[in-house]
């Protein structure tokens, strides 16, 4: 078996009982990545200097037999908005181009401390604003599954990387769901956390209220291994949840009859591709099969939630990025100017169309006079949505949705039509608005071929449900 | 013209916290040290990085709440304030700003005789930000050794009437924060700044004019004078029949004149929002009992009590309770020597004087201090004396008896020794002498004073008297 088609536990195996080394492991992921990344174009940056380095110290230890940690002989990418002391974090803009943060996030070191290795930085949506990685200043990347297509975004590189195994885990970050539409375009399995789970410290903020960093995988039991080791709370972050983490690894082959799978019908209304329709309908089928009982209902809120999202989001970004002036660190235009000036030139030059966009959407939203108009009412709406899936939530363990209402399209198409990219986020929006778990796996593949991903999502902190639910679908379709 | 206006000030304090940590990081707050020795990511505000709240800055916050007679919130919120400067390096500055955590205080001040309340609006915390310096050959250089310094915004009512009153106040306060502990309020190091709103209106008017905001006061005379400048200037510009323009005014100390730096038209829109990066405070009713219970006897019970137990006047005991080190001072000399009212005389008269004048801590201890009392007391020198022997005191560090005895400076009160000074001042003044004879009884006093100047102020001015009249009449 080759080493790009071995799964964690695989991996771990292989190292453990000393069958294969890390470098080795390490070696030929690098050759994988250098072999396929000038289509593909995931990565933005890769340390293959460091990685060997790093891979060989961790078995020398090893072969001197002391203990290595969790994440030893697993190869990793993460997304660049992630901030790394060894290697450059840009967030996809010209604004950060070369930028080296003096400290590393605290997910970079949780990776370190169990002796995981991080192979380089993928490419994102210009600070993780986008549903397709077109808008990175530096690269497009492309879908591994048909190279014409987006991988999706904002964690666009993050999903490429792990379909076209180029890593075995990345990270991605998911504000409104950067990380399950890519994982459905990408035909993989993405997790974005319930708010708090992991440390915001790091993360190069887009919108603080709804950003969360969540694992990339191939397969459930993978992305249950690392949310063991990422989840957890952080005192460099306030608002990171200090609630016991569960061992989800226990939770994978949990029996999931009796469980209560609530479906909103009014997201199968118009407007989803039938082939996704008929996907959802097949996993319904499938999770009845399994002794699960799933009932349609109506998410009402919901239908307000992207117009709430879309201020919400840029109203924080607006904030978030005030700080990317030309002053300190980062872009500065060429000349003399005063400061207004500068601020202006830095800006103007520095951002891309859609960062712009939203931190003017922002501005103005937050502006005298609009504030009780647009932030006040969406922070309403936010609390209603909120209450709505907690009432579902006290009827039902779970609820069903298609991840994006389309699968992957072509490149170039949606860069016209920012309010048609925008929609792209319905059923994903929601979640990060209630501050919900969900996770998007693939259900099957649209008459193309491309992959079409469908969502579970689950009350706060219930990660446990959302893994074993998900781990007994992604069984029950392979039987089907 | 003055007489028929009235001025109404309001003022905006900020204090920095004596905390040992920033507000938001671990950084030192230590005052003067190399620029940009005390930072990280966090007061940097470098991407990815997140505030932490020092709750040493809540607790600190509170007790200035309660020491003003505030009330305080169970809730706080913290918001974001959007600009653009240099040194802010968020390009925000987290801030409160509709649910501060202490509102609706007051402290009160005594001018003269006359009680009067000030009252709070609010005090909420905030960041504050780095240094801007222009080097002529650099450029404008940024210290962000400042930023992320925890500071508390005290917000007045606009109850004050007077640059006396405004005075007044400022010291009040310093006076309670530095009995608190929470602050060392040094103007001159930017720990206690103040921003003036003034308007004008005409005496009787009930309603408010049209104010400004005065920045850039680094001294209380120079609020003073920023204040007396600003009413004239607003009077000027309304019998001129001129409207005063709301806008933000920079103090020019060395020009002794404001000059406008922005008015309402381009004041900043700083959309305030709540910053998702910090959790609610929340302040627990015992929390605020213990904090309660844990604070220093403060100005106003010391004033009280100075009033009750040693019948001090409100005034006196004002002047001594509002400083913590003068008022302890006031304590430990009557420890040494209880003569209450004699101590807060010489106290208020000389001491404060020479406190005030050196910018400095009380240079003499409390128990030299009620040595000299004691001098006066039992009549050894009188109080013009003193005024002489307390400058060396506080230059030399001597004892009272030690400069006393140096400078033989105690009152002359041998007979024979006086009359030895008296008889020539007799001898050249017979004018003054035939004056008193013929009925002139204040011709004595000048006589008296002749003695006084001879011996250069120590002779015992009621012998002196005696023996004058006597001698005199014997003639």
């Amino acid at each position: 078996m080759k080493i790009i088609d071995m799964s964690l536990k695989e991996l771990r195996d292989a190292f453990l009982s000393g069958v294969l080394t890390y470098e080795a492991i390490i070696t030929e992921y690098l050759q994988h990545i250098k072999k396929t990344d000038r289509k593909i174009a995931a990565y933005l940056y890769v340390d293959s200097e460091k990685a060997i380095e790093k891979a060989k110290a961790i078995d020398d230890r090893f072969k001197r037999g002391e203990s290595v940690g969790r994440l030893a002989g697993i190869p990793i990418a993460i997304k660049d908005n992630i901030v790394t002391k060894d290697m450059p974090t840009t967030c996809g803009s010209k604004m950060l181009e070369n930028y080296f943060s003096p400290f590393d996030a605290t997910v970079v070191k949780k990776i370190d401390v169990e002796d995981g290795v991080i192979l380089g930085k993928l490419n994102l949506d210009e600070f993780a604003m986008g549903s397709t990685t077109e808008n990175s200043y530096y690269q497009s990347t492309k879908n591994p599954h048909d190279l014409t297509k987006v991988p999706g975004g904002s964690s666009g590189g993050s999903a490429a990387a792990v379909a076209s195994k180029q890593a075995l885990i990345t990270l991605g970050s998911d504000t409104g769901g950067s990380i399950r539409q890519p994982a459905s375009f990408c035909g993989i399995v993405g997790l974005k956390p319930t708010y708090g789970r992991i440390s915001r410290n790091g993360l190069i903020a887009f919108a603080s209220s709804l950003d969360q960093i969540g694992p990339m995988a191939h397969s459930v039991e993978d992305l249950a291994y690392v949310m063991n080791i990422l989840f957890g709370h952080d005192g460099k972050d306030t608002t990171s949840a200090d609630v016991v983490v569960d061992d989800y690894l226990e939770s994978l082959y949990q029996d999931i009859k009796g469980m209560k799978i609530a479906l909103p019908s009014n997201y199968l209304d118009e407007g989803l591709a039938k082939d996704i329709k008929a996907t959802v309908l097949d996993v319904v089928e499938t999770f009845k099969r399994l002794g699960a009982t799933v009932d349609y209902v109506t998410l009402k809120s919901v239908k307000h939630a992207l117009p709430a999202y879309y201020i919400i989001s840029s109203a924080e970004a607006s904030s978030n990025l005030a700080r990317f002036d030309g002053i300190q660190y980062g872009f500065r235009p060429e000349g003399e100017f005063s400061l207004d000036e500068l601020y202006k030139e830095a800006r103007s030059q520095g951002f891309g169309e859609e960062v712009k966009r939203r931190i003017l959407l922002g501005t103005y939203a937050l502006s005298s006079g609009y504030y009780d108009a647009y932030y006040k009412k969406a922070q309403q709406v936010r609390s209603m949505i909120k209450s709505d899936f907690d009432m579902l939530f006290k009827t039902y363990d779970l609820v069903l949705s298609p991840t994006a209402p389309t699968t992957a399209y072509n490149i170039g198409m949606k860069c016209e039509d920012p309010i048609e990219m925008y929609l792209g986020d319905i059923y994903t929006v929601p979640v990060n608005i209630a501050g919900l778990p969900a996770l998007s796996l693939n259900g099957g593949f649209d008459k193309e071929g491309m992959p079409i991903g469908v969502q579970l999502i689950a009350p706060s902190f219930d990660e446990k449900t959302l893994i074993k639910a998900a781990h007994a679908l992604e069984r029950g379709l392979k039987d089907a | 013209m003055h007489k028929t206006y009235e001025m109404v000030i309001g003022l905006e304090v900020h204090v920095e916290l004596k905390t040992e940590s920033k507000i938001f990081c671990g950084c030192s707050t230590l005052f003067g040290q190399e620029p940009n020795t005390q930072v990280c990511p966090v007061c940097l505000g470098l991407p990815g990085s997140l505030p932490v709240l020092n709750e040493k800055v809540v607790e600190y916050a509170v007790v200035a709440g309660l020491a003003t007679n505030c009330e305080i919130t169970e809730v706080g919120k913290q918001d974001r304030k959007n600009y653009f400067y240099p040194d802010l390096a968020k390009a925000y500055q987290i801030s409160q700003y509709d649910q501060p955590l202490c509102e609706r205080g007051f402290i009160e001040v005594e001018d003269k005789d006359v009680s009067k309340k000030i009252g709070i609006t609010r005090i909420h915390i905030e960041e504050d930000a780095g240094k801007l310096i222009h080097n002529k050959e650099l450029g404008t250089l940024i210290d962000y050794n400042r930023a992320g310094v925890p500071l508390v915004e005290i917000v007045s009512e606009p109850d004050l009437r007077s640059a006396n009153e405004a005075k007044l106040y400022l010291q009040k306060l310093r006076g309670i924060l530095l009995y608190t502990g929470i602050s060392d309020c040094k103007m001159n190091e930017g720990s206690f700044r103040c921003d003036v709103n003034l308007s004008i209106r005409k005496k009787g008017d009930s309603t408010l004019g049209t104010r400004t905001e005065m920045k850039n006061l680094n001294s209380f005379s120079s609020i003073g004078r920023a204040i007396e400048h600003e009413f004239t200037r607003q009077i000027k510009i309304l019998e001129t029949g001129g409207n005063v323009v709301q806008e933000t005014r920079r103090w020019e100390q060395d020009k002794n004149k404001s000059v406008s730096m922005r008015t309402k038209e381009d004041a900043h829109d700083y959309r305030y929002f709540p910053d998702p990066d910090l959790l609610p405070i929340i302040i627990e009713k015992a929390y605020i009992k213990a904090l309660e219970s844990g604070l220093p006897e403060l100005p106003d019970a010391k004033k009280h009590k100075y009033m009750s137990s040693y019948d001090l006047s409100i005034f006196d005991a004002e002047q001594i309770a509002l400083d913590l080190e003068v008022a302890e001072f006031f304590e430990k000399t009557l420890s040494y020597y209880e003569q209450p009212k004699l101590i807060a005389n010489i106290l208020i008269s000389e001491v404060l004087k020479l406190k005030s004048k050196t910018d400095d801590l009380i240079k003499i201890t409390s128990k030299d201090f009620a040595g000299l009392i004691k001098l006066i007391d039992s009549g050894i020198i009188n109080t013009s004396i003193s005024k002489k022997v307390i400058d060396l005191m506080w230059t030399e560090g001597l004892s009272a008896e030690e400069i006393v005895k140096r400078e033989s400076l105690q009152l002359i009160t041998d007979e024979d020794e006086l009359i030895s000074y008296i008889k020539p001042v007799l001898e050249k003044h017979d004018k003054i002498v035939k004056d008193y004879l013929g009925g002139k009884q204040k011709a004595i006093q000048s006589l008296v004073g002749q003695v006084m100047r001879v011996t250069q102020g120590k002779a015992d001015p009621e012998k002196t008297l005696q023996l004058i009249d006597t001698l005199v009449k014997k003639i």
